[in-house]
């Protein structure tokens, strides 16, 4: 079961890797925003899988706030992106 | 036997990250990267909450993963109809193997203003721009 649990870190941490990636070469806000959510996620499946290995139930309401920081993250910039960012067009 | 299904479950959610990660990597366009990460992300994580749940078997947990997969569900939907709505409107670049863009038509991008197809609205639009000989096409 450790060896599992060990497994599913590594493949999180490789996405986590990738999503860096696109954050990093993403032409546009909005792909970088996207590639932002996608982090928070990971982040959220790793904090659950952490509470698993360490016997805690209280990461799970971490896991929760995270979830609702990144919503609240990502509306705001969509409305920062309508409103007042610069336009391309 | 319980917990064969719960290394299962753990490992399907990564694998579900991966393939969202991966996707968000490799797709050429802001729509169809979100068209990758919101799925696969809400996806992962439903998995893995089920995994966790599985391994405390307390019902205070149950509340907690349902609670984190219900608003995984309800936000995802939300947030990338924003950004997406949003990257529109910034005027990104569309994937060039693209083949209908059926919002252009019924969208002004000097007004930045969205009609709908119907009549009245339509002619509105076409007083304010005359370009738009397409929107005859798409009504009704």
């Amino acid at each position: 079961m450790q060896i599992l649990i060990h497994l599913s870190f590594a493949i999180l941490a490789l996405s986590m890797v990738l999503c860096f990636a696109r954050l990093v070469i993403g032409p546009g806000l909005p792909d970088r925003v996207v590639a932002l959510e996608l982090l928070s996620m990971i982040i959220v499946g790793i904090i659950g899988v952490h509470a698993l290995q360490s016997d805690e139930t209280s990461f799970l309401d971490v896991a929760i706030v995270v979830a609702l920081m990144s919503f609240l993250a990502t509306v705001g910039f969509a409305r920062f992106l309508e409103r007042g960012g610069r336009r391309d067009d | 036997m319980i917990e064969l299904l719960q290394g299962f479950l753990l490992l399907a959610g990564s694998l579900f990250m991966l393939i969202a990660a991966l996707g968000i990597v490799r797709l050429p366009d802001l729509l169809t990267r979100m068209h990758a990460s919101t799925k696969g992300a809400s996806l992962g994580v439903m998995l893995l909450m089920a995994g966790v749940a599985l391994h405390f078997l307390e019902e205070v947990v149950f509340a907690r993963t349902i609670a984190i997969t219900f608003f995984v569900l309800m936000t995802a939907p939300v947030a990338a109809h924003a950004i997406g709505r949003a990257g529109y409107f910034v005027g990104i670049e569309l994937w060039k193997g693209t083949l209908k863009d059926e919002l252009r038509p019924n969208y002004n991008p000097l007004s930045h203003r969205l009609h709908s197809g119907l009549k009245k609205t339509a002619k509105e639009a076409d007083m304010k721009t005359p370009d738009t000989d397409e929107n005859n096409k798409h009504e009704g």
